[in-house]
């Protein structure tokens, strides 16, 4: 396993894939955070980082399904997945090296914005006004959000030998999980709470408010397990 | 015994790949695995491979079962797919390096054994070189480099010598046959002359089912006629030639080239000859052989479907 996530890595960084996501992703929320006026923190006035939290995951929404959609499906397609899978790997050491591949290159695209952080910081009056705890718990929110994000890309790849499609797929259950369940929940007006808690956003700004509870990150946890298990039932229905 | 194939069925959908073969390959024998396309070899590769289950039946590589040990059979195979599946935006040293750590091979070890298999590949000169930028000669070569890093009991070969040049064809011949003493070797293949020139035994596969598992020479005199070759300076007058009784059938290939297809171990040289000069033909060649491999092949793989 660990040898294939050498390998993916090696091939983000060979192929420029690596620097054009962090490259986008910083140029992206470095745009929003400081420079567009009606999303920057100077005009805004409150020392805050709720800008890179709230439009973060719509940046994430596309960049890791573009990470992702080459991963199971261009293997499929060039017929190296036969390779891999007539070498001692499981299954699921494939699926977990190359999804771990990707989270890492997220968790590095993110890791730069913790200078925002003592940034913001700085511009506070007094000087380190700022709810610390909600940015560590946002950070953490942040991560499992990539995480997911990560896990339906990679089962979006195993879905399709066309990135395209593996991409398109992946970008729309990004976003139905993230933004659909919650905006579905407010087509019901009684118990509408329950579809909400199938979304992320739901868990996700529990977490932005610096509570970290169990239940959030069971939720998080569990989408990812799913989604990595679906993805290796797939894998296996070449055998049946 | 290496390699065990026992009863083995393999259904897609309604269609039977593979009907209840058996066959077995011993340590240190080459065996030819040949048959039409679409006859079913590339599926019992991948069978015996770990990458498809059998439907049926029962494959056993090295002594383990494919179905119950599959992660220890693959340790014991090397395995070069069809087409030759590779990382083309890889460097040849890095790819190699890869498929030997994903079997478990590390560090120094790692590198002497690369080093070894692109020096036994005649890689050395493209070590460095993406695989993109590789001949398919020479990609084939890191296909075979591949299969072999880790030093397999068993490799199973499927169709290496596809696609390449004759020298290339021979150069990858002499590779197989290099380490075949000390391995199980088993590949497939269409070409006859292959067959002839590297296995001990081969297998005949036709529509999933085995037509002919005998030693390569025994196979030959399975045929029922042997052929013979003449040549002459020009045309001839052939009834002298039709009216002795062993000749079975003759051809004209070209002017003056003929075919004759005679009775088993009848050996028709002299008589041949004595007409030859009876009546004057300027004889210039006259080559009588068994019946060719080529031959054998087409009357096993085409029998078949005269019957349906």
């Amino acid at each position: 396993m660990i040898q294939l996530f050498i390998k993916e890595v090696n091939g983000f960084l060979d192929s420029l894939i690596a620097y054009i996501v962090i490259t986008v992703f910083l140029t992206g929320i470095g745009l929003l955070m400081w420079v567009f006026p009606d999303t920057n923190v100077f005009d805004y006035g409150y020392a805050d980082m709720s800008t890179l939290f709230t439009l973060g995951p719509y940046v994430f929404m596309f960049l890791i399904p573009a990470i992702t959609m080459r991963m199971l499906a261009e293997e499929q397609k060039s017929g190296t997945m036969e390779l891999l899978l007539t070498r001692p790997l499981t299954d699921l050491q494939i699926i977990l090296g190359k999804y771990f591949a990707g989270f890492f290159l997220v968790f590095f695209s993110v890791l730069p914005t913790v200078i925002y952080y003592y940034s913001v910081a700085q511009l506070g009056n007094p000087v380190g006004n700022i709810d610390t705890a909600g940015v560590i718990g946002s950070y953490i929110g942040l991560l499992l959000l990539g995480g997911v994000f990560t896990s339906i890309g990679i089962l979006a790849s195993s879905l399709s030998e066309n990135q395209i499609v593996s991409f398109i797929l992946a970008v729309f259950l990004c976003f139905i999980f993230f933004d659909g369940f919650e905006s579905l929940s407010g087509l019901f007006d009684s118990g509408a709470l329950d579809v909400a808690q199938l979304g992320i956003i739901y868990h996700y700004n529990a977490m932005s408010r610096g509570l970290i509870d169990s239940r959030d990150v069971v939720y998080f946890l569990g989408v990812i397990a799913i989604m990595i298990m679906l993805t290796n039932l797939k894998m296996s229905s070449r055998k049946w | 015994m290496s390699v065990e194939v026992q009863n083995l069925t393999k259904t897609f959908g309604a269609q039977k790949a593979v009907d209840a073969i058996s066959f077995s390959a011993k340590h240190g024998e080459i065996l030819g695995f040949l048959g039409p396309n679409g006859a079913g070899k590339s599926t019992t590769m991948k069978i015996a491979t770990c990458y498809l289950p059998p439907t049926n039946g029962q494959v056993k590589v090295a002594g383990l079962d494919v179905v119950d040990e599959p992660l220890e059979v693959r340790k014991r195979v090397g395995y070069l797919p069809e087409h030759n599946p590779l990382y083309l935006e890889m460097f040849v040293h890095e790819y190699l390096g890869f498929i030997g750590s994903l079997h478990g091979l590390t560090g120094l070890g790692l590198k002497s054994r690369a080093a070894e298999m692109i020096a036994l590949c005649g890689l050395t000169a493209e070590q460095n070189k993406k695989i993109g930028q590789l001949s398919k000669g020479y990609r084939q070569r890191v296909g075979l480099a591949q299969a072999m890093i880790h030093d397999p009991e068993v490799l199973i070969l499927d169709e290496p010598t596809s696609g390449l040049d004759p020298n290339q064809i021979t150069e990858i011949r002499n590779v197989i046959k290099q380490i075949s003493t000390e391995k199980t070797v088993i590949f497939s293949t269409h070409i006859m002359q292959e067959v002839q020139a590297l296995c001990d035994r081969v297998v005949i596969i036709n529509k999933g089912s085995i037509v002919a598992d005998s030693k390569v020479a025994d196979l030959k005199s399975t045929s029922d006629h042997d052929v013979i070759k003449l040549e002459f300076k020009a045309a001839i007058n052939t009834e002298p030639l039709m009216a002795l009784e062993a000749i079975q059938n003759l051809e004209e290939l070209a002017e003056g080239l003929y075919k004759i297809k005679v009775q088993k171990d009848a050996d028709l040289r002299s008589e041949i000859f004595g007409l030859a000069s009876q009546h004057n033909w300027p004889l210039v060649g006259l080559n009588q052989e068994e019946g060719s491999l080529e031959e054998i092949f087409r009357q096993l793989t085409q029998k078949e479907e005269v019957e349906v």
